[in-house]
């Protein structure tokens, strides 16, 4: 009898789950619906809840100023935990759910993983921070709005030979030590870009470690060979989880490099306990400063504070001009919300690369057809525990 | 010089893998189960300390001993909950499915409580570090820490176990449980004991373990969680004295690896290492033979 019971309900369940399903798709045409997929809870989660508020700050002003045209856009943002599987699950129930447009993933792996759908789908996706080249490679769907990896190796190798960076020994650095995750594409994919273009500058690469994501807490070694070879910078395309051991770990065997990092460093001051002091000189190529004077920035700054009682990172940033990027688009395109997923992305695709837009992340920011973003970088130090512009 | 401070390292890692296989060791001695949330109870000792110290501002001594408390009354607790009724089932799968299944629970429970931001853990030892060769070797106070207290527990627990009453209950449970029965021994009560140490030993671990790196998130304990079972393989699974060895072996070995080989195949030759090691001798380095009974 309790099995009846028990299945009886679950076939209700089930049944009601396939109605809800199918009465998404009537109601879907006054409202523009975007998706956002990113890790809300796991390790980074910081991103993901940084690009989810930044997104919903752009999402309310668009809407309190009337929408897009008159209609309005509705956001919904669901958890990948930064895992490949349960992006594509988040995908699909954003699917069900009636998303038009994706802004996200957040993080590159994910990313590469939902791309593979939403290409099928022809679904227009754009995203604020996943920066892997394989993220829009033979994508032609998919937008970003970040520097891609490989031109944040080439920028930040071009940035030490050329600007140059002066080491704590008071002379122009000229030995150059490296270390990256080898299991993150991320950091991979940024590191071998760094070391290619470096045979072109003036410094030399005196140290290559590696570390995998299954040992990422002990750099004793790697620190000390980038000592014994008297690195005198150490280039950290890494997240700033395991770069806040990195310095804890160098102070202790008394060796004192300049720490050279970039957009995934972003968050290391916000680490909670963290002795911010070992991040004081740290250099991150990043595209967004809260602390800058410019106006929009300002007002968003402090829209988020009041909100979220933190000062919002280039990941929030990002996001908020991932919204006001698909605003522009779909007003260029003069798309409906009628349209269909496939119509949508055909129509956003070729309005994206005609568009040029100035927003928190860059000025004058345009879009190839491949989906990188042509924008100038920005280089940051850190002192006294905020940044500053170089 | 880079190759003392490599070996001081390796020693170091190593001593916190043996305080860790300690625990998987002395439950599978006693219980012939693997206990997987082991790591995570490591995890919970470490946030015990980071919120009473960093949180609530105790003082760093009296935080340790109420770690080691709750730690503790977790093991037992996890002891009595999920493995107990599920002693004499029919598979032992079973015992290892819930085992896992605790591991999970301890984690998401962790990241509900304490959110998934990674925290920097201050540092518990208060030793300064040492320089020796005019600063070419520095010895942090949290290695000196570690390397003491492994010794320090070691032999004590090796006293413990020869010298006590419950210690040798716990012998003779581990060699035969229907025989202890009886002989009047109290085998519920001595495998909660065994736990009981197991959980107080991994708050320790958690807290050299975070002092040394000092990173935290619900996911701390897994990996050293997962190196310290290898160590305890290594060792032989079972065995007091294995644990101790096959800790600082994996960790010298690990940290050399990294040096002079490279930083990439670190965990290659780990397991490198102990895929050679059980081929050649099946049950670890100080394993017993086992008696297959048919």
């Amino acid at each position: 009898m309790f099995k009846k019971v028990v299945s009886l309900a679950l076939i209700a369940v089930l049944s009601m789950g396939v109605l809800t399903a199918c009465g998404n798709d009537g109601a879907n045409d006054t409202v523009f619906k975007i998706g956002g997929i990113g890790p809300l809870t796991g390790g980074a989660a910081i991103y993901g809840i940084a690009v989810q508020n930044g997104a919903q700050i752009a999402v309310d002003e668009i809407n309190a100023a009337g929408g897009i045209g008159g209609v309005l856009i509705e956001f919904n943002m669901q958890d990948d935990e930064h895992d490949a599987e349960k992006a594509v699950n988040a995908y699909n129930s954003l699917k069900d759910w009636g998303m038009k447009i994706l802004m996200g993933t957040v993080t590159s792996r994910p990313c590469i993983a939902v791309g593979v759908h939403s290409k099928t789908d022809n679904l227009f996706q754009i995203t604020p921070s996943a920066s892997s080249a394989d993220v829009v490679k033979d994508n032609d769907n998919i937008f970003q709005v970040c520097f891609n990896d490989p031109n944040q190796g080439i920028g930040s190798a071009q940035y030490i030979g050329q600007v140059g960076v002066t080491g704590n020994d008071g002379n122009l650095v000229s030995n150059v030590a490296v270390i990256y995750d080898s299991s993150d594409v991320y950091s991979s994919g940024i590191y071998e870009r760094f070391v290619t273009e470096a045979a072109n500058q003036p410094f030399s690469v005196v140290a290559t470690e590696a570390f995998t994501e299954d040992s990422n807490t002990d750099f004793s070694v790697q620190l000390q060979k980038a000592k014994d070879a008297d690195a005198q910078l150490i280039f950290l395309p890494i997240y700033y989880t395991e770069a806040s051991l990195i310095l804890a770990q160098a102070a202790a065997i008394d060796y004192f490099p300049v720490f050279f990092g970039c957009d995934g460093l972003d968050g290391i001051l916000t680490v909670e306990n963290f002795n911010t002091d070992l991040a004081e000189g740290v250099i991150l190529l990043t595209p967004f400063v809260a602390s800058s004077p410019d106006a929009k920035t300002q007002a968003f700054v402090s829209e988020y504070q009041r909100l979220h009682d933190e000062v919002p990172n280039q990941f929030a940033a990002g996001a908020y001009d991932s919204i006001y990027v698909i605003k522009a688009a779909l007003e260029q395109s003069n798309a409906v919300p009628g349209m269909s997923v496939s119509d949508l992305g055909d129509a956003l695709k070729l309005a994206v690369t005609q568009i040029t837009y100035s927003g928190l992340t860059g000025e004058n920011m345009t879009w190839l057809p491949s989906g990188e973003v042509n924008k100038a970088p920005k280089a940051m130090v850190i002192v006294n525990g905020i940044y500053v512009e170089l | 010089m880079s190759f003392i401070n490599y070996v001081i390292n390796g020693l170091s890692l190593g001593s916190i893998y043996a305080i860790i296989a300690l625990g998987y060791t002395m439950v599978y001695g006693i219980a012939r189960m693997l206990n997987f949330a082991h790591g995570d109870v490591i995890m919970v000792g470490a946030f015990t300390v980071f919120f009473g110290v960093s949180m609530q501002g105790l003082n760093p001594i009296a935080a340790v001993f109420v770690s080691i408390a709750i730690c503790i009354t977790l093991g037992v607790t996890i002891e009595f909950i999920a493995y107990r009724p599920l002693r004499g089932a029919a598979s032992s799968l079973v015992v290892l499915i819930t085992a896992i299944g605790v591991s999970y629970f301890l984690q998401n429970l962790a990241l509900l409580i304490f959110g998934a931001n990674t925290k920097s853990f201050t540092s518990m030892v208060p030793i300064n570090p040492v320089r020796l060769a005019g600063g070419e070797i520095v010895i942090s106070g949290e290695t000196i820490m570690t390397i003491l207290s492994c010794i320090i527990i070691m032999i004590s627990l090796t006293a413990f176990i020869k010298k006590t009453k419950p210690g040798q209950a716990m012998l003779a449970v581990s060699e035969d449980k229907g025989a202890a029965q009886l002989m009047g021994i109290n085998v519920n009560g001595t495998i909660s004991l065994t736990f009981a140490i197991g959980s107080g030993l991994a708050a320790i671990a958690g807290i050299l373990l975070c002092s040394a790196y000092p990173s935290l998130s619900p996911y701390t304990g897994s990996m050293p969680g997962i190196k310290a079972f290898i160590a305890a393989v290594f060792g032989g699974i079972g065995s007091i004295p294995g644990a101790l060895i096959g800790g600082i072996l994996l960790g010298v070995i690990e940290i050399l690896g990294r040096a002079y080989i490279s930083s990439q195949l670190a965990d290659v030759i780990v397991f490198m290492v102990l895929i050679i090691v059980l081929l050649v001798k099946p049950t670890g380095l100080l394993g017993r033979k086992l008696q297959e009974k048919v």
